[in-house]
Order: structure tokens, then sequence, then C-alpha cells
């Protein structure tokens, strides 16, 4: 089980030491032309979860390919861009630019809670950016579609080699004067609150495409990770546990084994899928 | 970043309410003080994220902190009792630059927080001013022996009208937005320390964005100490 980041929970240029402990780095969203994001405050601690609206900033495409890149390569890290955009022209533009040679896999961002503006359809998305790269295609779908297995099954479908699950949903927080605490008004979910809905939008998807997942929404230690395995996650991504815990992927890693062990299991790989099979064995405590 | 990229467990040596405040002490280990307005992330027992504070004193074998007690997570932080651990990272971010001629030290409520260790750092005893909302808040000028203090209504920068402190003072701040404004319109040449929400405090969740060089970066890595002439100040404030 590889540990990734969640896209946009890690800035690997500011913070390389954090990203040197991951089997894969993922970028923050790059959309095509440069956004400074949201207004000031974006973020709110909430009942075992955070919000944020930080509103997909980033230095935009140009700027991205000719100054971001090149950097993030010297670090050595295996790297995953994060595309983002208005339409599946968009995605395509950016998929068609992304060097095979620099880069391992495109995660297609179909999900930000934090734009309003109306995007095409996933699988729409999807198959565009299947015509422009040869690169691997991830789907980072949302769990608040009523059937987050269907969407999987038509970006399957279209073309996309895996899934990423799940990115934040939407809430708001309020203040003492019950205004909402962040500018933008309403932000993305996260933290150990999504576990549960992360581990059934796998679960569904994971039956429904048996594509390679990576697990994400809420993990903070290495039994959650394979708590993810056991729905059918391959990979599993950290997000907001990053913030208060820089060490989380070694910490994690170094969880797993223990985890596994406690569980019966030999890795995690042995556990892929477990908690959706009838035949399992549960061990009933004595 | 620190060399650990992991927030070490520190053991909590003891707490002294000052004021409406608390100082938490905690053992210091190996942990680098860093340089004045610098900052650490406090874990706040119970909660979910980190909380930022700059570094208030540095006693021998110590790092202490005050602790506004305005959250859950701040609240929990003033509970805690000598022998209880949290986990610390830092220091974080860019403090305040040290080679000033003429220290004029300026602080508004829990914005004295970095100013003793500003002053101990700066030596000589700077003069400081300090302004509070209350008699009881104000009881935390204690930890500035010698700050000249002004109470609400008075404005701290009332003190430093140009002519009456002089033009030459290199003024270092630290207090809330509006008063950081004024100190601004007035004094051009400040260090003024900011603050901002913030989930990490190192670069990763771009949350305690501030208006720099006009347009939203990162407080936690460019800052949070930061010249007055980067961050915009609206007219309003320049007239008030």
């Amino acid at each position: 089980m590889r540990i990734l980041n969640a896209s946009g929970c890690l800035d690997a240029l500011a913070a390389p030491d954090v990203a040197r402990q991951l089997d894969v780095f993922v970028t923050k969203t790059v959309t095509p032309l440069p956004r400074e994001g949201s207004a000031p405050p974006r973020i709110a601690e909430t009942a075992h979860g955070m919000l944020n609206a930080i509103g997909l900033a980033n230095p935009g495409r140009e700027r991205f390919l000719a100054e971001h890149l090149p950097r993030l390569c010297e670090l050595g890290i295996p790297l995953w861009v994060s595309v983002g955009g208005f339409s599946a022209d968009d995605y395509a533009e950016m998929c068609s630019r992304l060097p095979p040679e620099e880069v391992e896999a495109a995660e297609l961002n179909l999900s930000c809670p934090n734009v309003d503006e109306a995007a095409d359809s996933a699988a729409e998305i999807v198959a565009a950016c299947r015509h422009a790269t040869e690169l691997p295609l991830y789907a980072k779908l949302s769990a608040a579609h009523p059937d987050v297995a269907e969407v999987a099954q038509a970006v399957a479908a279209a073309g996309a080699d895996g899934l990423s699950l799940i990115n934040t949903l939407r809430g708001v927080a309020l203040d003492g004067l019950l205004r909402p605490v962040l500018a933008r008004g309403r932000g993305g979910l996260s933290g150990p609150s999504l576990k549960p809905l992360a581990l059934h939008a796998v679960s569904v998807c994971h039956e429904a495409t048996g594509l390679p997942i990576v697990g994400m929404g809420g993990i903070q230690t290495g039994r959650d990770a394979l708590e993810f395995a056991a729905c059918g996650a391959l990979d599993a991504a950290l997000g907001t546990v990053l913030f208060a815990d820089p060490g989380a992927p070694a910490r994690v890693r170094q969880e797993l084994a223990a985890a596994c062990a406690a569980a019966g299991v030999a890795s995690p790989e042995d556990a892929r899928g477990l908690a959706k099979s009838p035949e399992t064995e549960r061990k009933v405590p004595a | 970043m620190p060399s650990s990229v992991s927030p070490s467990p520190r053991r909590v040596t003891g707490t002294e309410l000052v004021g409406p405040y608390t100082l938490l002490r905690l053992e210091r280990g190996g942990l680098d003080p860093g340089v004045p307005g610098q900052f650490f992330m406090l874990e706040a027992p119970g909660r979910l994220l980190p909380r930022p504070f700059s570094l208030c004193l540095a006693p021998p074998g110590e790092l202490a902190f005050l602790v506004d007690p305005i959250g859950p997570g701040t609240h929990a932080l003033c509970e805690l009792q000598a022998g209880d651990e949290v986990r610390v990272l830092g220091p974080l971010g860019h403090g305040y630059r040290l080679d000033v001629e003429r220290p004029l030290l300026v602080g508004g409520g829990i914005g004295i927080a970095p100013l003793p260790y500003l002053a101990e750092r700066l030596g000589g005893r700077p003069p400081v001013l300090v302004g509070f909302r209350s008699a009881e808040h104000a009881e935390a000028a204690a930890l500035l022996p010698g700050a000249e203090v002004v109470l609400d209504p008075v404005l701290v920068t009332e003190l430093i009208e140009p002519g009456s402190a002089g033009l030459d003072w290199e003024v270092l701040a630290c207090g809330p937005e509006p008063m950081l404004r004024a100190v601004a319109a007035l004094c051009p040449t400040a260090q003024l320390a900011w603050e901002a929400p913030m989930a990490c405090g190192y670069g990763a969740c771009y949350g305690c964005v501030v208006e720099i060089d006009g347009e939203l970066k990162r407080l936690c890595l460019e800052g949070p100490v930061l010249d007055a002439a980067r961050v915009r100040v609206p007219a309003e404030a320049a007239v008030a």
C-alpha cells in the first residue's frame, strides 16, 4: 500500500522533507489560468474535522509547467499532477502537456467543492483526457453524488485507470454571532468525520469497477489506512492529518504493519476487499 | 521547517495566570527557541488541529507561551497541568530583524506575547508601549517591566504620533489588525507581526493567506513578521 498525500494538503517545495516520506507526491490542482483563491478566512476547525475554502489557488498551467514542475522533479519523488479546469478541453490540454518521463500519473480533480463553475460531466472529461495522453488517469470523485459507484463505472468506461476517493464534502461552520466563519460561506469538510463516508464510497466503487483506488478521507493512523484497504483501496492518501503531524506518512507506514498483525492479515494487499466479502471469517472476541 | 518534521512531545513544567491569560511553560529539551516573532505549533489537547503561538519567554531549559483562552483549543491549553505532555513543532516562519539601532516595541492585548523575548534578545531595555482593553488584561504588562501602559479607549498608537516619540525610532509591533494598520500608517518602516488562522504552520494548508506585496500569500512562510510596506494599508486606517 503506497502512501500519498491528498492533493492540496502539502507543498513539496515548501516542505521537501515531509514530501520525501511519501511514495508519491500529488500536486495541488493546476488550472489553465492562475487563481489567487478565496479571500480569508479560509479554514475553520469543526468537531472532528475542518472546513477549507482555498478556492484552487494555483499558479496556472503555464507557470506550473515552466517553473514548478522542474523544481518538483528535482525532489526525486514519483509525481502525480492534479489537473483541474472548467471544460473537458481544459483538462485534456493540461494532460497533453504533462511530460510522461517526469510525471507518473494525472489525477483529474472532478470534484472540487470550492468552485461554482459548471463543468462537463466526469465521463466526458475523462474521455477527452484519454485521447490526450498515455499517462495513467486517476479520477478524483466526490461522495456527494447520490450514486458514486455509477460515476465510477462511467469514468471507468471512459478510460480512467484508477479512482481517488474521496474529495471533501461541502459544509458550513458558524461563529459566535451565527455568521459563517469562512469568508466564502461554505467550504470543504475534511478530517476524521469523513472516514465512514469515504470507506463506503471506496467499497461501492471497488465492487462496481475493480479499478485501483487511492483511498482518502480522515486517515489518521495505520489502522485507518488498513480499513481503506479492507474496503478495496490499493493505496492510501493523507490530507488533514499532515497539518497536525508532518511526520504522519512515516508514522502511518510504520503503524500499518502492527495494524495488519492485530487484524490477522499478512499485509494491506492481503486485506484488500475483505470488508465486502461475505466469506470473510469474522473474529469473535473470546 | 525545523530539523525534525514530526512534532515533539514536551512536558509542561508549569502554568501561571497573567491577568486573563495563561503563561504555559514547557520543557525546552532540544528545541531551538528561534528568533523572536517566529512561532511554534502547539497541539491543542482533544482537538484536531494545533494552534500557532509566538514564543513569549525563553527561560533556561524552558519555552513559555502566553495563551488567551478564546476557544476550545486555547482553553484546553490553559487547563494543562505540570507533568502533562503536549506536542510542539517549531520554530517556524520569519521573526523580527534584530539589527535595529533604536528599537521601540509596541503591543496590543495578547499581541504583547512575543515582546518579552524580543526585549530580552534586543538587550539594553528598549522602550515598550502597550495597550489593553481592561485593567485585568493590563496585568500582563508585568511581563514587560518598565512598559508604558494605556487602557481602552486610549490607543497605544496615540503614544507614537510623529513628534512625541520621534521619527527615528524603529518600531517592532504585534497586536490586533487595526492597531498594526495604524502603526504601519504612522511608521512605514515598522516591522509588524501579523496573525491568521493556521492549520499547519509550514505552508501545507494554504489557510493563512494575507495580502502581502499586493497578492494573497501564506503568512506562515512569508511572516508572521513583515515589513510594514509589504502589507497594504487601507485609506481609512491611514487617516484614523
